[in-house]
Protein backbone atom coordinates (compact mmCIF):
# COMPACT_ATOMS: atom_id res chain seq x y z
CA UNK A 1 0.00 0.00 0.00
CA UNK A 2 2.60 2.42 1.00
CA UNK A 3 4.81 1.25 -1.82
CA UNK A 4 1.87 2.23 -4.42
CA UNK A 5 1.60 5.49 -2.61
CA UNK A 6 5.11 6.24 -2.87
CA UNK A 7 5.23 4.96 -6.41
CA UNK A 8 7.73 2.25 -5.61
CA UNK A 9 10.52 4.71 -4.61
CA UNK A 10 11.09 4.22 -1.29
CA UNK A 11 13.58 6.29 1.02
CA UNK A 12 15.96 3.39 0.79
CA UNK A 13 17.69 5.00 3.99
CA UNK A 14 16.49 4.01 7.74
CA UNK A 15 17.34 7.62 8.88
CA UNK A 16 15.77 9.01 5.61
CA UNK A 17 12.92 6.99 6.22
CA UNK A 18 12.57 8.04 9.74
CA UNK A 19 13.25 12.05 9.35
CA UNK A 20 10.52 11.70 5.96
CA UNK A 21 8.25 10.15 8.51
CA UNK A 22 8.56 12.51 11.45
CA UNK A 23 8.49 15.81 9.18
CA UNK A 24 5.34 14.22 7.59
CA UNK A 25 3.60 13.59 11.31
CA UNK A 26 5.33 17.02 12.48
CA UNK A 27 3.50 18.80 9.16
CA UNK A 28 0.21 16.63 9.38
CA UNK A 29 -0.20 17.60 13.18
CA UNK A 30 1.18 21.48 12.70
CA UNK A 31 -1.70 23.23 14.12
CA UNK A 32 -1.84 20.82 17.38
CA UNK A 33 1.28 20.76 18.03
CA UNK A 34 2.87 24.28 17.14
CA UNK A 35 0.28 26.67 18.04
CA UNK A 36 0.47 30.57 17.26
CA UNK A 37 0.45 31.91 13.92
CA UNK A 38 3.93 32.38 13.18
CA UNK A 39 4.50 28.24 13.61
CA UNK A 40 1.70 27.44 11.30
CA UNK A 41 2.50 30.28 8.75
CA UNK A 42 6.18 28.41 9.12
CA UNK A 43 4.61 25.19 8.68
CA UNK A 44 2.54 26.57 5.63
CA UNK A 45 5.76 28.10 4.16
CA UNK A 46 7.58 24.79 4.56
CA UNK A 47 4.79 22.73 2.58
CA UNK A 48 4.62 25.21 -0.28
CA UNK A 49 8.55 25.34 -0.95
CA UNK A 50 8.44 21.24 -0.86
CA UNK A 51 6.51 21.43 -3.60
CA UNK A 52 8.04 24.63 -5.26
CA UNK A 53 11.76 23.30 -4.31
CA UNK A 54 10.52 19.19 -5.84
CA UNK A 55 8.99 20.82 -8.65
CA UNK A 56 12.61 22.59 -9.41
CA UNK A 57 14.03 18.76 -9.19
CA UNK A 58 11.63 17.78 -11.89
CA UNK A 59 13.69 19.95 -14.11
CA UNK A 60 17.28 20.20 -12.34
CA UNK A 61 17.58 16.72 -10.73
CA UNK A 62 16.04 14.48 -13.49
CA UNK A 63 17.14 16.28 -16.35
CA UNK A 64 20.15 17.92 -15.76
CA UNK A 65 19.40 21.55 -16.93
CA UNK A 66 20.13 24.69 -14.96
CA UNK A 67 17.02 27.26 -15.21
CA UNK A 68 16.84 30.43 -13.72
CA UNK A 69 13.08 31.03 -14.24
CA UNK A 70 11.45 29.00 -12.09
CA UNK A 71 10.98 31.51 -9.31
CA UNK A 72 9.01 33.43 -12.45
CA UNK A 73 6.76 30.36 -12.30
CA UNK A 74 6.12 30.71 -8.89
CA UNK A 75 4.96 34.16 -9.32
CA UNK A 76 2.70 33.79 -11.99
CA UNK A 77 0.80 31.06 -9.63
CA UNK A 78 0.71 34.12 -6.74
CA UNK A 79 0.13 36.79 -9.46
CA UNK A 80 -2.83 34.29 -11.25
CA UNK A 81 -4.63 34.49 -7.56
CA UNK A 82 -4.05 37.42 -6.65
CA UNK A 83 -4.91 39.52 -9.69
CA UNK A 84 -8.10 37.73 -10.45
CA UNK A 85 -9.19 37.62 -6.10
CA UNK A 86 -8.79 41.79 -6.98
CA UNK A 87 -10.55 42.17 -10.16
CA UNK A 88 -13.17 39.52 -9.74
CA UNK A 89 -15.54 39.05 -7.14
CA UNK A 90 -13.62 37.28 -3.60
CA UNK A 91 -14.59 33.17 -4.42
CA UNK A 92 -13.61 30.14 -5.11
CA UNK A 93 -15.08 30.73 -8.55
CA UNK A 94 -12.07 33.80 -8.64
CA UNK A 95 -9.02 31.46 -7.36
CA UNK A 96 -10.09 28.58 -9.83
CA UNK A 97 -10.30 31.35 -12.70
CA UNK A 98 -6.86 32.87 -11.53
CA UNK A 99 -4.80 29.31 -10.92
CA UNK A 100 -6.17 28.26 -14.46
CA UNK A 101 -5.26 31.27 -16.07
CA UNK A 102 -1.77 31.17 -14.27
CA UNK A 103 -1.10 27.43 -15.48
CA UNK A 104 -2.03 28.44 -18.80
CA UNK A 105 0.31 31.12 -19.09
CA UNK A 106 3.22 29.23 -17.29
CA UNK A 107 2.54 26.35 -20.28
CA UNK A 108 2.89 28.50 -23.01
CA UNK A 109 6.05 30.20 -21.47
CA UNK A 110 7.42 26.94 -20.33
CA UNK A 111 6.92 25.39 -23.85
CA UNK A 112 8.05 28.76 -25.53
CA UNK A 113 11.60 28.30 -23.31
CA UNK A 114 12.11 24.68 -24.27
CA UNK A 115 11.60 24.67 -27.78
CA UNK A 116 13.27 28.32 -28.34
CA UNK A 117 16.39 27.17 -25.89
CA UNK A 118 16.79 23.62 -25.04
CA UNK A 119 18.79 23.53 -28.42
CA UNK A 120 21.92 25.41 -26.83
CA UNK A 121 24.11 24.75 -24.88
CA UNK A 122 23.31 23.97 -21.14
CA UNK A 123 25.25 27.38 -20.48
CA UNK A 124 23.26 29.67 -22.74
CA UNK A 125 20.18 28.07 -21.77
CA UNK A 126 20.47 29.07 -18.31
CA UNK A 127 21.05 32.87 -19.61
CA UNK A 128 18.03 32.68 -21.74
CA UNK A 129 15.47 31.41 -18.74
CA UNK A 130 17.45 34.35 -16.67
CA UNK A 131 16.33 36.99 -19.28
CA UNK A 132 13.35 35.44 -19.26
CA UNK A 133 12.74 35.92 -15.20
CA UNK A 134 14.29 39.42 -15.17
CA UNK A 135 11.75 40.45 -18.06
CA UNK A 136 9.09 39.01 -15.98
CA UNK A 137 9.87 40.83 -13.44
CA UNK A 138 10.27 43.63 -15.01
CA UNK A 139 6.72 43.53 -16.16
CA UNK A 140 5.36 42.56 -12.64
CA UNK A 141 6.78 45.41 -11.42
CA UNK A 142 5.53 48.45 -14.17
CA UNK A 143 2.09 46.73 -14.57
CA UNK A 144 1.11 48.71 -11.21
CA UNK A 145 -2.57 48.81 -12.38
CA UNK A 146 -3.14 45.19 -12.78
CA UNK A 147 -0.05 43.76 -10.21
CA UNK A 148 0.10 47.02 -7.90
CA UNK A 149 3.82 47.29 -8.47
CA UNK A 150 6.14 46.76 -6.35
CA UNK A 151 3.92 47.43 -3.60
CA UNK A 152 1.81 44.05 -4.97
CA UNK A 153 -1.72 43.09 -3.71
CA UNK A 154 -3.62 42.42 -0.74
CA UNK A 155 -6.96 40.66 -1.04
CA UNK A 156 -9.46 39.04 0.56
CA UNK A 157 -10.17 35.29 0.71
CA UNK A 158 -13.45 33.28 0.39
CA UNK A 159 -15.20 33.78 4.19
CA UNK A 160 -13.83 29.75 5.18
CA UNK A 161 -10.60 30.55 4.49
CA UNK A 162 -10.64 34.39 6.34
CA UNK A 163 -9.03 34.30 10.58
CA UNK A 164 -12.47 35.31 11.18
CA UNK A 165 -14.04 32.16 10.36
CA UNK A 166 -14.81 29.35 13.35
CA UNK A 167 -15.76 25.95 11.51
CA UNK A 168 -16.34 24.78 15.19
CA UNK A 169 -17.41 26.24 18.30
CA UNK A 170 -15.55 24.24 20.41
CA UNK A 171 -11.76 24.25 20.46
CA UNK A 172 -10.47 21.01 19.19
CA UNK A 173 -7.71 19.43 21.32
CA UNK A 174 -7.32 23.46 22.71
CA UNK A 175 -7.00 24.68 19.05
CA UNK A 176 -9.65 26.53 17.96
CA UNK A 177 -10.39 25.30 14.08
CA UNK A 178 -10.83 28.70 12.20
CA UNK A 179 -10.27 29.99 9.08
CA UNK A 180 -5.79 29.91 9.60
CA UNK A 181 -6.27 26.32 10.16
CA UNK A 182 -8.54 25.56 7.05
CA UNK A 183 -6.15 27.61 4.83
CA UNK A 184 -3.54 25.49 6.38
CA UNK A 185 -5.12 21.97 5.74
CA UNK A 186 -5.62 23.06 2.31
CA UNK A 187 -2.04 23.97 1.82
CA UNK A 188 -1.01 20.75 3.47
CA UNK A 189 -3.36 18.42 1.37
CA UNK A 190 -2.75 19.85 -1.64
CA UNK A 191 1.28 19.78 -1.29
CA UNK A 192 0.47 15.96 -0.28
CA UNK A 193 -1.00 15.62 -3.74
CA UNK A 194 1.27 17.77 -5.45
CA UNK A 195 4.48 15.48 -4.49
CA UNK A 196 2.95 12.39 -4.32
CA UNK A 197 2.06 12.92 -7.86
CA UNK A 198 5.67 13.88 -8.70
CA UNK A 199 7.05 11.25 -6.94
CA UNK A 200 4.20 9.52 -10.07
CA UNK A 201 5.89 11.55 -12.82
CA UNK A 202 9.52 10.76 -11.66
CA UNK A 203 8.88 7.05 -11.64
CA UNK A 204 6.90 6.40 -14.70
CA UNK A 205 8.26 5.76 -18.15
CA UNK A 206 8.86 9.14 -18.65
CA UNK A 207 10.72 9.83 -15.66
CA UNK A 208 12.95 6.76 -16.45
CA UNK A 209 13.60 8.41 -19.95
CA UNK A 210 14.55 12.05 -18.01
CA UNK A 211 16.85 10.03 -16.13
CA UNK A 212 18.65 8.09 -18.61
CA UNK A 213 18.85 11.44 -21.04
CA UNK A 214 20.64 13.06 -17.87
CA UNK A 215 23.14 10.46 -17.55
CA UNK A 216 23.94 9.72 -21.31
CA UNK A 217 22.31 11.66 -23.92
CA UNK A 218 23.47 10.58 -27.09
CA UNK A 219 22.63 6.79 -25.59
CA UNK A 220 18.95 7.93 -25.47
CA UNK A 221 19.01 9.53 -28.70
CA UNK A 222 20.27 6.06 -29.98
CA UNK A 223 17.28 4.57 -28.30
CA UNK A 224 14.80 6.92 -30.33
CA UNK A 225 13.89 9.62 -27.49
CA UNK A 226 14.11 13.22 -28.48
CA UNK A 227 16.16 15.17 -25.99
CA UNK A 228 14.62 18.25 -26.68
CA UNK A 229 10.75 17.14 -26.57
CA UNK A 230 11.33 15.20 -23.30
CA UNK A 231 12.94 18.04 -21.40
CA UNK A 232 10.97 20.58 -22.63
CA UNK A 233 7.86 18.56 -21.36
CA UNK A 234 9.90 17.92 -17.89
CA UNK A 235 10.48 21.63 -18.06
CA UNK A 236 6.24 22.16 -18.50
CA UNK A 237 5.43 19.60 -15.53
CA UNK A 238 8.02 21.50 -13.52
CA UNK A 239 6.82 25.07 -14.40
CA UNK A 240 3.05 24.35 -13.70
CA UNK A 241 4.05 22.50 -10.08
CA UNK A 242 5.75 25.74 -9.10
CA UNK A 243 2.63 28.10 -10.43
CA UNK A 244 0.01 25.98 -7.98
CA UNK A 245 2.80 25.98 -5.24
CA UNK A 246 2.66 30.30 -6.35
CA UNK A 247 -1.13 30.01 -6.04
CA UNK A 248 -0.82 28.25 -2.73
CA UNK A 249 1.56 30.69 -1.09
CA UNK A 250 -0.84 33.85 -2.40
CA UNK A 251 -3.23 32.06 -0.34
CA UNK A 252 -1.83 31.58 2.62
CA UNK A 253 -0.01 35.38 2.41
CA UNK A 254 -3.58 36.67 1.42
CA UNK A 255 -0.89 39.10 -0.29
CA UNK A 256 1.35 38.86 -3.21
CA UNK A 257 3.93 41.18 -4.59
CA UNK A 258 7.35 41.13 -6.49
CA UNK A 259 9.88 40.29 -3.37
CA UNK A 260 7.35 37.83 -2.22
CA UNK A 261 7.68 35.44 -5.13
CA UNK A 262 9.52 36.45 -7.72
CA UNK A 263 12.59 37.86 -6.49
CA UNK A 264 15.94 36.58 -7.79
CA UNK A 265 16.43 35.87 -3.88
CA UNK A 266 13.76 33.33 -4.14
CA UNK A 267 15.04 31.75 -6.95
CA UNK A 268 18.57 31.57 -5.53
CA UNK A 269 18.43 31.59 -1.65
CA UNK A 270 15.57 29.31 -1.48
CA UNK A 271 15.10 26.86 -5.19
CA UNK A 272 18.09 26.60 -5.57
CA UNK A 273 19.48 26.53 -2.12
CA UNK A 274 16.99 23.78 -1.24
CA UNK A 275 17.41 21.16 -4.35
CA UNK A 276 21.00 21.39 -3.58
CA UNK A 277 21.18 20.90 0.00
CA UNK A 278 18.79 18.19 0.25
CA UNK A 279 19.97 16.40 -2.92
CA UNK A 280 19.09 16.50 -6.25
CA UNK A 281 17.42 13.92 -8.22
CA UNK A 282 15.65 12.57 -5.34
CA UNK A 283 12.69 14.44 -4.48
CA UNK A 284 13.05 13.43 -1.11
CA UNK A 285 15.96 15.56 -0.82
CA UNK A 286 14.56 18.74 -1.93
CA UNK A 287 11.65 17.80 1.03
CA UNK A 288 14.23 18.12 3.37
CA UNK A 289 15.92 20.93 2.11
CA UNK A 290 12.60 23.02 1.87
CA UNK A 291 12.35 22.21 5.87
CA UNK A 292 15.62 22.85 6.68
CA UNK A 293 16.40 26.26 4.56
CA UNK A 294 12.78 27.55 5.91
CA UNK A 295 13.29 26.96 9.34
CA UNK A 296 16.91 28.40 9.25
CA UNK A 297 15.29 31.64 7.52
CA UNK A 298 12.91 31.92 10.69
CA UNK A 299 14.65 30.63 13.43
CA UNK A 300 17.95 30.86 13.04
CA UNK A 301 18.22 35.04 13.49
CA UNK A 302 16.23 34.66 16.77
CA UNK A 303 18.23 31.34 17.86
CA UNK A 304 21.17 32.89 17.20
CA UNK A 305 19.96 36.51 19.39
CA UNK A 306 19.37 33.56 22.14
CA UNK A 307 23.14 32.26 22.00
CA UNK A 308 24.79 35.99 21.91
CA UNK A 309 22.34 36.86 25.11
CA UNK A 310 23.97 33.48 26.77
CA UNK A 311 27.50 34.12 25.57
CA UNK A 312 27.42 37.47 26.85
CA UNK A 313 31.02 37.94 28.71
CA UNK A 314 32.61 36.44 26.40
CA UNK A 315 35.03 37.82 23.87
CA UNK A 316 34.43 37.63 20.37
CA UNK A 317 31.58 35.12 20.29
CA UNK A 318 28.37 37.36 21.39
CA UNK A 319 29.37 39.91 18.10
CA UNK A 320 29.97 36.58 16.01
CA UNK A 321 26.62 35.15 17.15
CA UNK A 322 25.12 38.75 16.05
CA UNK A 323 21.75 38.19 14.96
CA UNK A 324 22.34 40.19 12.25
CA UNK A 325 24.99 38.01 11.21
CA UNK A 326 21.93 35.53 10.35
CA UNK A 327 22.84 35.03 6.60
CA UNK A 328 26.60 34.83 7.06
CA UNK A 329 26.10 31.72 9.54
CA UNK A 330 23.05 30.38 7.08
CA UNK A 331 25.57 30.90 4.03
CA UNK A 332 28.28 28.93 6.24
CA UNK A 333 25.65 25.92 6.29
CA UNK A 334 25.42 25.96 2.85
CA UNK A 335 28.97 25.80 2.30
CA UNK A 336 29.29 23.05 5.13
CA UNK A 337 26.38 21.30 3.46
CA UNK A 338 27.67 21.40 0.01
CA UNK A 339 31.56 20.50 1.07
CA UNK A 340 30.66 17.11 3.20
CA UNK A 341 27.80 15.71 1.42
CA UNK A 342 28.15 16.51 -2.32
CA UNK A 343 25.31 14.68 -3.42
CA UNK A 344 23.18 16.53 -1.07
CA UNK A 345 21.87 14.86 2.50
CA UNK A 346 20.00 12.84 0.78
CA UNK A 347 22.32 11.06 -1.27
CA UNK A 348 24.75 10.49 1.50
CA UNK A 349 21.93 9.49 3.85
CA UNK A 350 21.63 6.96 0.99
CA UNK A 351 25.11 6.27 0.18
CA UNK A 352 25.71 5.38 3.97
CA UNK A 353 22.56 2.75 3.92
CA UNK A 354 24.38 0.96 0.90
CA UNK A 355 27.48 0.86 2.43
CA UNK A 356 26.67 -0.16 5.93
CA UNK B 1 20.49 -10.37 -51.76
CA UNK B 2 19.13 -6.58 -51.54
CA UNK B 3 20.83 -4.04 -49.46
CA UNK B 4 19.57 -2.81 -46.19
CA UNK B 5 21.78 -0.08 -45.32
CA UNK B 6 24.02 1.90 -48.27
CA UNK B 7 26.60 4.80 -47.22
CA UNK B 8 27.61 6.70 -50.65
CA UNK B 9 30.95 9.11 -50.10
CA UNK B 10 29.92 9.66 -46.43
CA UNK B 11 32.11 12.54 -45.31
CA UNK B 12 31.83 13.53 -41.32
CA UNK B 13 34.04 16.20 -39.97
CA UNK B 14 34.17 15.81 -35.76
CA UNK B 15 34.89 19.72 -34.77
CA UNK B 16 38.02 20.87 -36.91
CA UNK B 17 39.20 17.20 -38.05
CA UNK B 18 38.11 15.75 -41.36
CA UNK B 19 37.44 12.22 -39.96
CA UNK B 20 35.43 10.16 -43.28
CA UNK B 21 36.77 11.10 -46.36
CA UNK B 22 33.73 9.85 -48.20
CA UNK B 23 32.99 6.32 -46.84
CA UNK B 24 30.85 3.96 -49.25
CA UNK B 25 29.36 1.01 -47.98
CA UNK B 26 26.55 -1.63 -48.41
CA UNK B 27 25.46 -3.97 -45.93
CA UNK B 28 23.31 -6.57 -47.26
CA UNK B 29 19.90 -7.98 -45.41
CA UNK B 30 19.83 -10.95 -43.45
CA UNK B 31 23.61 -10.89 -43.41
CA UNK B 32 26.09 -10.17 -40.42
CA UNK B 33 28.87 -7.46 -42.06
CA UNK B 34 31.75 -6.94 -40.22
CA UNK B 35 33.48 -3.49 -40.21
CA UNK B 36 37.64 -3.91 -39.65
CA UNK B 37 40.28 -1.44 -39.67
CA UNK B 38 42.83 -0.29 -37.43
CA UNK B 39 42.46 1.87 -34.69
CA UNK B 40 41.59 5.44 -35.97
CA UNK B 41 40.51 4.09 -39.20
CA UNK B 42 36.79 5.99 -38.82
CA UNK B 43 34.95 2.70 -37.62
CA UNK B 44 33.65 4.09 -35.26
CA UNK B 45 32.85 7.32 -36.63
CA UNK B 46 30.67 5.27 -39.79
CA UNK B 47 28.61 3.74 -36.98
CA UNK B 48 27.98 7.48 -35.52
CA UNK B 49 27.49 8.96 -38.90
CA UNK B 50 24.86 6.44 -39.81
CA UNK B 51 23.02 7.09 -36.52
CA UNK B 52 22.75 10.44 -36.85
CA UNK B 53 25.12 11.21 -33.87
CA UNK B 54 27.53 12.73 -35.92
CA UNK B 55 26.14 14.76 -38.95
CA UNK B 56 27.79 14.13 -42.34
CA UNK B 57 28.64 17.30 -44.35
CA UNK B 58 28.44 15.14 -48.14
CA UNK B 59 27.01 12.28 -49.28
CA UNK B 60 24.45 9.87 -48.94
CA UNK B 61 23.18 7.23 -45.89
CA UNK B 62 20.03 4.97 -47.79
CA UNK B 63 18.11 2.92 -44.90
CA UNK B 64 15.85 0.50 -47.10
CA UNK B 65 15.14 3.51 -49.54
CA UNK B 66 14.65 5.85 -46.56
CA UNK B 67 17.60 8.73 -46.89
CA UNK B 68 18.48 8.93 -43.58
CA UNK B 69 21.52 11.33 -43.82
CA UNK B 70 19.33 14.08 -42.35
CA UNK B 71 17.05 12.58 -39.68
CA UNK B 72 17.67 13.71 -36.33
CA UNK B 73 18.86 10.08 -33.79
CA UNK B 74 15.85 9.23 -32.85
CA UNK B 75 13.75 9.30 -35.90
CA UNK B 76 17.00 6.87 -37.05
CA UNK B 77 16.49 4.88 -34.15
CA UNK B 78 12.44 4.61 -34.91
CA UNK B 79 12.94 3.23 -38.19
CA UNK B 80 14.12 0.08 -36.66
CA UNK B 81 17.94 0.06 -36.06
CA UNK B 82 19.24 -0.75 -32.63
CA UNK B 83 22.55 0.96 -31.68
CA UNK B 84 24.93 -0.34 -29.30
CA UNK B 85 28.19 1.88 -28.37
CA UNK B 86 31.24 0.72 -27.85
CA UNK B 87 31.22 2.24 -24.53
CA UNK B 88 28.39 -0.05 -23.72
CA UNK B 89 26.32 3.25 -22.81
CA UNK B 90 24.04 1.61 -20.52
CA UNK B 91 22.22 3.91 -17.90
CA UNK B 92 23.90 3.37 -14.67
CA UNK B 93 21.45 4.63 -12.30
CA UNK B 94 18.47 2.73 -13.43
CA UNK B 95 18.10 -1.06 -13.16
CA UNK B 96 18.39 -3.47 -15.33
CA UNK B 97 14.64 -3.95 -16.08
CA UNK B 98 14.76 -0.39 -16.14
CA UNK B 99 17.05 -0.33 -19.09
CA UNK B 100 15.57 -2.94 -20.52
CA UNK B 101 12.12 -1.36 -20.99
CA UNK B 102 13.64 1.61 -21.91
CA UNK B 103 14.71 -0.34 -25.46
CA UNK B 104 11.01 -1.14 -25.37
CA UNK B 105 8.66 0.58 -27.74
CA UNK B 106 5.54 -1.38 -26.06
CA UNK B 107 4.39 -1.30 -22.73
CA UNK B 108 4.72 -5.26 -22.39
CA UNK B 109 7.96 -6.98 -23.11
CA UNK B 110 7.31 -9.74 -25.94
CA UNK B 111 7.57 -12.75 -23.71
CA UNK B 112 9.39 -15.18 -26.19
CA UNK B 113 11.93 -12.63 -26.99
CA UNK B 114 12.73 -11.93 -23.22
CA UNK B 115 12.76 -15.76 -22.69
CA UNK B 116 15.66 -15.76 -25.68
CA UNK B 117 17.72 -12.88 -24.01
CA UNK B 118 17.46 -14.78 -20.10
CA UNK B 119 19.06 -17.53 -22.16
CA UNK B 120 21.76 -16.07 -24.16
CA UNK B 121 22.17 -14.28 -20.54
CA UNK B 122 20.96 -15.53 -17.41
CA UNK B 123 22.52 -13.04 -15.27
CA UNK B 124 20.25 -10.67 -16.36
CA UNK B 125 17.12 -12.06 -15.02
CA UNK B 126 19.04 -12.44 -11.60
CA UNK B 127 20.37 -8.55 -11.35
CA UNK B 128 16.93 -8.08 -12.94
CA UNK B 129 16.31 -5.25 -10.12
CA UNK B 130 19.78 -4.65 -9.59
CA UNK B 131 20.97 -1.32 -10.24
CA UNK B 132 23.06 -1.38 -13.72
CA UNK B 133 25.86 0.77 -12.65
CA UNK B 134 26.94 -1.90 -9.87
CA UNK B 135 27.58 -5.15 -12.39
CA UNK B 136 30.61 -5.80 -13.82
CA UNK B 137 31.92 -4.84 -17.46
CA UNK B 138 31.33 -7.84 -18.77
CA UNK B 139 27.46 -8.07 -17.45
CA UNK B 140 26.99 -4.47 -18.97
CA UNK B 141 27.90 -5.17 -22.10
CA UNK B 142 25.58 -7.95 -21.94
CA UNK B 143 23.17 -5.94 -20.94
CA UNK B 144 23.63 -3.46 -23.96
CA UNK B 145 23.33 -6.16 -26.37
CA UNK B 146 20.57 -7.40 -24.53
CA UNK B 147 18.86 -3.72 -24.78
CA UNK B 148 19.20 -3.78 -28.41
CA UNK B 149 17.82 -7.68 -29.17
CA UNK B 150 14.59 -7.38 -26.82
CA UNK B 151 12.39 -6.80 -29.74
CA UNK B 152 13.41 -7.25 -33.62
CA UNK B 153 15.13 -4.33 -35.04
CA UNK B 154 15.68 -4.06 -38.95
CA UNK B 155 19.42 -3.44 -38.42
CA UNK B 156 21.86 -3.95 -35.51
CA UNK B 157 24.79 -1.95 -35.40
CA UNK B 158 27.42 -3.44 -32.96
CA UNK B 159 30.85 -1.29 -32.19
CA UNK B 160 33.42 -3.69 -30.57
CA UNK B 161 31.15 -5.86 -28.15
CA UNK B 162 34.00 -7.92 -26.71
CA UNK B 163 36.73 -5.14 -25.88
CA UNK B 164 37.94 -5.82 -22.57
CA UNK B 165 36.13 -8.93 -22.03
CA UNK B 166 36.40 -11.99 -20.74
CA UNK B 167 36.77 -15.42 -22.98
CA UNK B 168 33.85 -16.97 -21.07
CA UNK B 169 31.84 -13.72 -21.97
CA UNK B 170 33.04 -13.22 -25.80
CA UNK B 171 32.10 -17.12 -26.01
CA UNK B 172 28.25 -15.82 -24.46
CA UNK B 173 28.28 -13.00 -27.04
CA UNK B 174 29.51 -15.07 -30.01
CA UNK B 175 26.51 -17.50 -29.34
CA UNK B 176 24.22 -15.02 -28.78
CA UNK B 177 25.19 -13.25 -32.07
CA UNK B 178 25.63 -16.57 -34.34
CA UNK B 179 21.21 -17.71 -32.91
CA UNK B 180 20.64 -14.26 -34.37
CA UNK B 181 22.24 -14.67 -37.64
CA UNK B 182 20.57 -18.10 -38.00
CA UNK B 183 16.94 -15.62 -37.68
CA UNK B 184 18.20 -13.86 -40.68
CA UNK B 185 18.78 -11.09 -38.50
CA UNK B 186 20.86 -8.18 -40.42
CA UNK B 187 23.68 -6.75 -38.12
CA UNK B 188 27.05 -4.24 -39.12
CA UNK B 189 29.55 -4.89 -36.53
CA UNK B 190 33.01 -3.23 -35.92
CA UNK B 191 35.55 -6.02 -34.07
CA UNK B 192 38.88 -6.45 -33.59
CA UNK B 193 38.45 -10.07 -32.22
CA UNK B 194 39.39 -12.11 -34.83
CA UNK B 195 37.90 -15.06 -33.36
CA UNK B 196 34.52 -13.56 -33.11
CA UNK B 197 35.03 -11.66 -36.55
CA UNK B 198 35.42 -14.99 -38.42
CA UNK B 199 32.62 -17.10 -36.12
CA UNK B 200 29.72 -14.54 -37.22
CA UNK B 201 31.04 -12.20 -40.05
CA UNK B 202 29.52 -13.03 -43.67
CA UNK B 203 30.57 -10.01 -45.62
CA UNK B 204 33.28 -8.00 -44.35
CA UNK B 205 34.52 -4.07 -45.47
CA UNK B 206 37.71 -3.21 -44.14
CA UNK B 207 38.92 1.04 -43.33
CA UNK B 208 41.60 2.81 -43.63
CA UNK B 209 41.84 6.51 -43.06
CA UNK B 210 38.39 7.34 -43.17
CA UNK B 211 37.46 5.12 -46.28
CA UNK B 212 37.05 1.84 -47.26
CA UNK B 213 39.53 0.18 -48.99
CA UNK B 214 38.35 -3.68 -49.58
CA UNK B 215 35.02 -5.65 -49.54
CA UNK B 216 34.39 -9.23 -49.85
CA UNK B 217 33.14 -12.14 -47.88
CA UNK B 218 34.82 -12.56 -44.51
CA UNK B 219 35.68 -16.19 -45.36
CA UNK B 220 37.36 -14.82 -48.20
CA UNK B 221 39.71 -12.57 -45.76
CA UNK B 222 40.03 -15.54 -43.58
CA UNK B 223 42.14 -17.60 -46.00
CA UNK B 224 43.74 -14.81 -47.49
CA UNK B 225 46.61 -13.78 -44.80
CA UNK B 226 48.84 -11.60 -47.36
CA UNK B 227 45.25 -9.81 -47.55
CA UNK B 228 45.34 -9.12 -43.86
CA UNK B 229 48.73 -7.85 -43.68
CA UNK B 230 48.36 -5.39 -46.53
CA UNK B 231 45.31 -4.14 -45.01
CA UNK B 232 45.14 -4.50 -41.54
CA UNK B 233 49.15 -4.58 -40.90
CA UNK B 234 48.74 -7.89 -39.69
CA UNK B 235 47.85 -11.52 -39.89
CA UNK B 236 44.23 -11.53 -37.99
CA UNK B 237 45.16 -15.02 -36.63
CA UNK B 238 47.50 -13.87 -34.19
CA UNK B 239 45.34 -10.80 -33.12
CA UNK B 240 43.02 -13.24 -31.03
Amino acid sequence: MLDHILSGDRPRSRILAALLLAAFVCLALAPFLFPGTKALGVAARICIFIVLAASYDIVLGYTGIVSFAHAMFFGIGAYGVAIALNQMEVGWLAIGVGVVCALAISAVLATLIGFISLRLRALFFSMVTLAFASFALIVATQLRDLTGGEDGLTFSLPRMLSPGFRLLAEPLFGVRIDGRVITYYLVFAAATVLFLLMLRIVNSPFGRVLQAIRENEFRAQALGFSIVLHRTLAGVIGALMATLAGALLAIVLRYNGPAASMSFEIMVDSILLMTVVGGMGTLYGPMLGAIIIVLAQYYLQPGMALLSGVLTGIPILPRLFNPDRWLLWLGVLFVVIVYFFPTGLVGRLRERARTD
Amino acid sequence: MDELLKLSGVVTHIGSYHILHGVDLSVRRGRVTMLLGRNGAGKTTTLRSIMGLWKPRAGSIVFDGTPIGTLDTPDIARLGIAYVPETMGIFSQLTVGENMKLAATTARFNAARLDDVFRFFPILKTKWNDRAGLMSGGQKQMLAVARAIVENRRLMIIDEPTKGLAPAVIDQLIACLLELKARDTTILLVEQNFHMAQSVGDDVAVMDNGRVVHTGTMAALARDTELQTRLLGLSLAAHQ
